[in-house]
């Protein structure tokens, strides 16, 4: 048994890891395999959506071949390991780049389809499934399943967005987009209300790809934030800096994110964000992954780990409920720099259990302060609720059963192509297998 | 266009070697192994990598002489820059002592078939005075150990054999590198416990190419593992002797 953790570090309970060595024989070794099992990544889900505790993992980040790309399609397809990283990397120089790319790219294309994940370009290009042209999918009595739009539709849209429940992915087609190169013109507009934020968002849309907006979550002056927006650049005349490479190399015994550490951190970037404001070229790689420079960011909130805590609400409410779980949260005294504010777009999302929807999304990390988080969770929970939204699985370790049901209404739809091999410690907590 | 040939392609370390290899400039890849359906794969990855990679893929019994001397001079024909062994199994110790053939298997494979090998290049490389011989050996060759000795005696062999081909090639164009690498998280470890101290296949490998391209004689990678190795073999015997490694 080997103890694994997800990237919220809220426990590290024991698993029996299996290692799918080759594509050949992962579909023999997932039909042996005794118990409940998993496929696991790269741990990168913030809850319990990839934790086993006492089952199996098979580990997929060892399939990691490419398969085949073509120059002149863009479409590529790679086993389920691959890492969007290697697949930037890789086809960026040579014009091609993933069309949807969430706030990391260490993550691996089979956890990218799993939780169907969004980025910040949603209201252009829709989520990470819009662009998977099809799928193989290995199930545990055996079965292997070519899945697409065109083909196994049900599948498909229950695969993708799935959490890893209906099968093991053993390969993918992705769609990708052309690009110009690894700029970006990016601008930073300073924001001192939520309504500057909504107009900011709505009048970017239709002529900036990416949009996006790092929220203060503490500010006593009302609310007040960094809109970002970016479009690809042609610029290929400025040489690229090699990475820093920074990585928090220990755990602190207590949460460097805190009551007194919060508010002068965030008014210390929103000062500084401020002053440098306006439009700029950027690389792809700190516009997108600002966080990725920064091995086991994690650990910054201490042993007890942390929260994520990640909505969407449709877009009649989404003033007021945004502005109401703003206010809880700052009268809570709790949350971090990571506070992002993002509108979504009108497009149908791909998966059954897909998270984006038209409206606005809040992502906020919160350090585990046991009750009182969760005293404060239950709270944003019942502006979700009666605002008709929903809360992120890839980040969630505690919804309450109820909500998950009212969030995601094709969840009886889904359970139909549940795999019964395969459970999770999230499928165990808010569907009763 | 380099040409580079890899005995036990299929190992994750060689693979990891060949993938940074392929996205640093164009190679020709030799790439021999047993298993050729595996071989396919990581030829495609590789070609998809770098569209001007090319592969030729070979297969072989690593244990038969004839068969090794044939297919290195074939392959030789276009003179090879870098040849990396890197075959290798790694069996549990127990198992070794039960059953003879299977420590039998385990000398051969990891002890006298990548010398073969090593000297099959050697004979091609020595008339040309071009070319750079790669061996995975193991700290596990450094000094005999109760929990894997039989792998580590292959390998002791291997450290010793590469002593003598770098003495050998001391004053000529061929290079001869022996990389040592410590633990690291393969599916060849899958099976042993605490793989979570393991280092990255991927950094291994990085450190292995570094360690070609700065023509070192001998490489620990990670290299921690240099100073381990010191002290390990120059621990005394009344200490070593009560220690359960």
């Amino acid at each position: 048994m080997t103890k694994i953790e997800s990237w919220g570090r809220l426990s590290t309970p024991a698993h029996t890891l299996v290692t799918l060595s080759s594509v050949t024989n992962a579909p023999d070794i997932i039909a042996n395999t005794r118990g409940p099992s998993l496929p696991y990544g790269n741990g990168r889900s913030y809850g319990d959506s990839c934790l086993n505790p006492s089952g199996t993992l098979w580990e997929t980040r060892t399939l990691d071949h490419f398969i085949s790309f073509s120059s002149e399609t863009g479409l590529l397809t790679c086993e389920p390991g691959v890492l969007l990283a290697d697949i930037q990397r890789l086809l960026i120089p040579r014009g091609w780049t993933l069309p949807v790319t969430p706030g990391t790219q260490l993550i691996t294309v089979g956890g990218a389809i799993a939780n169907d994940v969004h980025g910040k370009n949603h209201h252009r290009h829709g989520s990470f499934c819009d662009h998977v042209t099809a799928l193989e999918l290995a199930r545990t009595d055996g079965k292997r399943l070519t899945c697409s739009k065109e083909h196994n539709t049900d599948w498909f849209t229950a695969t993708a967005g799935g959490l890893g429940l209906t099968g093991v992915i053993l390969s993918a087609t992705i769609q990708l987009k052309a690009t110009c190169g690894p700029w970006l013109t990016t601008e930073s507009i300073p924001y001192h209300s939520l309504d500057e934020f909504f107009l900011l968002s709505d009048e970017s849309e239709s002529e900036w790809e990416h949009t996006v907006s790092w929220i203060d979550c503490t500010s006593q002056r009302g609310v007040r934030g960094i809109f970002m927006r970016g479009n690809p650049s042609p610029r290929r005349d400025i040489p690229e800096e090699r990475p820093q490479k920074l990585s928090l190399p220990f755990i602190p015994p207590m949460s460097l994110v805190n009551r007194l550490s919060l508010p002068l951190f965030n008014s210390i970037y929103f000062h500084q964000q401020s002053k440098r404001a306006g439009v700029q070229i950027q690389h792809y790689k700190p516009f997108f992954y600002p966080l990725d420079a920064i091995k086991h960011w994690n650990r910054a909130y201490g042993r007890r780990g942390f929260y994520q805590y990640q909505s969407v609400v449709p877009r009649k409410h989404r003033e007021d409920a945004t502005a109401e779980m703003l206010n809880e949260i700052k009268r809570s005294g709790q949350g971090s720099m990571l506070a992002v504010l993002k509108t979504f777009g009108t497009r149908q999302a791909p998966g059954l259990m897909s998270f984006p929807m038209e409206g606005v999304t809040l992502a906020l990390d919160f350090p585990n302060r046991n009750t009182t988080t969760l005293k404060l969770f239950a709270r944003l929970d019942a502006i979700v609720r009666e605002a008709h939204g929903r809360i992120y699985p890839a980040k969630d370790a505690r919804m309450p059963r109820e909500l998950f049901e009212l969030g995601y209404p094709n969840l009886p739809k889904f359970q139909r192509f549940r795999d019964p091999g395969i459970s999770s410690a999230l499928s165990r907590r808010l569907t009763g297998s | 266009m380099k040409h580079i040939v890899i005995v036990g392609a299929t190992s994750a370390m060689a693979e990891h070697c060949a993938r940074i290899w392929a996205e640093r400039e164009d190679c020709l890849f030799s790439l021999i192994a047993r298993d050729q359906e595996r071989c396919t794969r990581i030829q495609k990855d590789l070609e998809t990598r770098n569209p001007n990679a090319q592969c030729r893929l070979y297969q072989v019994n690593f244990t038969d002489p004839a068969a090794i001397s044939e297919l290195i001079t074939r392959v030789s024909e276009i003179p090879v820059d870098i040849a990396l062994i890197a075959h290798g199994t790694l069996p549990d110790q127990q198992a070794c002592e039960e059953d003879l053939s299977l420590c039998e298997h385990t000398l051969t494979i990891n002890g006298s078939s990548p010398v073969m090998f090593a000297e099959a290049f050697a004979k091609q490389m020595a008339p040309l005075d071009h070319g750079h011989i790669a061996l995975i050996g193991s700290v596990a060759g450094d000094r005999g150990r109760k929990s894997n000795y039989v792998y580590g005696a292959a390998k002791g062999l291997v450290t010793r054999y590469a002593q003598g081909l770098q003495h050998r090639f001391a004053k000529t164009g061929v290079r001869v590198t022996l990389v040592k690498p410590g633990p690291t998280k393969t599916p060849m470890t899958q099976a042993m416990a605490n793989t979570d101290s393991f280092a990255d296949v991927h950094e291994v490998a990085q450190q292995i190419l570094n360690a070609i391209d700065s023509r070192r004689e001998i490489a620990y990678v990670p290299m921690k593992w240099a100073l381990i190795m010191m002290i390990i073999r120059h621990l005394p015997r009344i200490v070593f002797n009560r220690m359960n490694i």
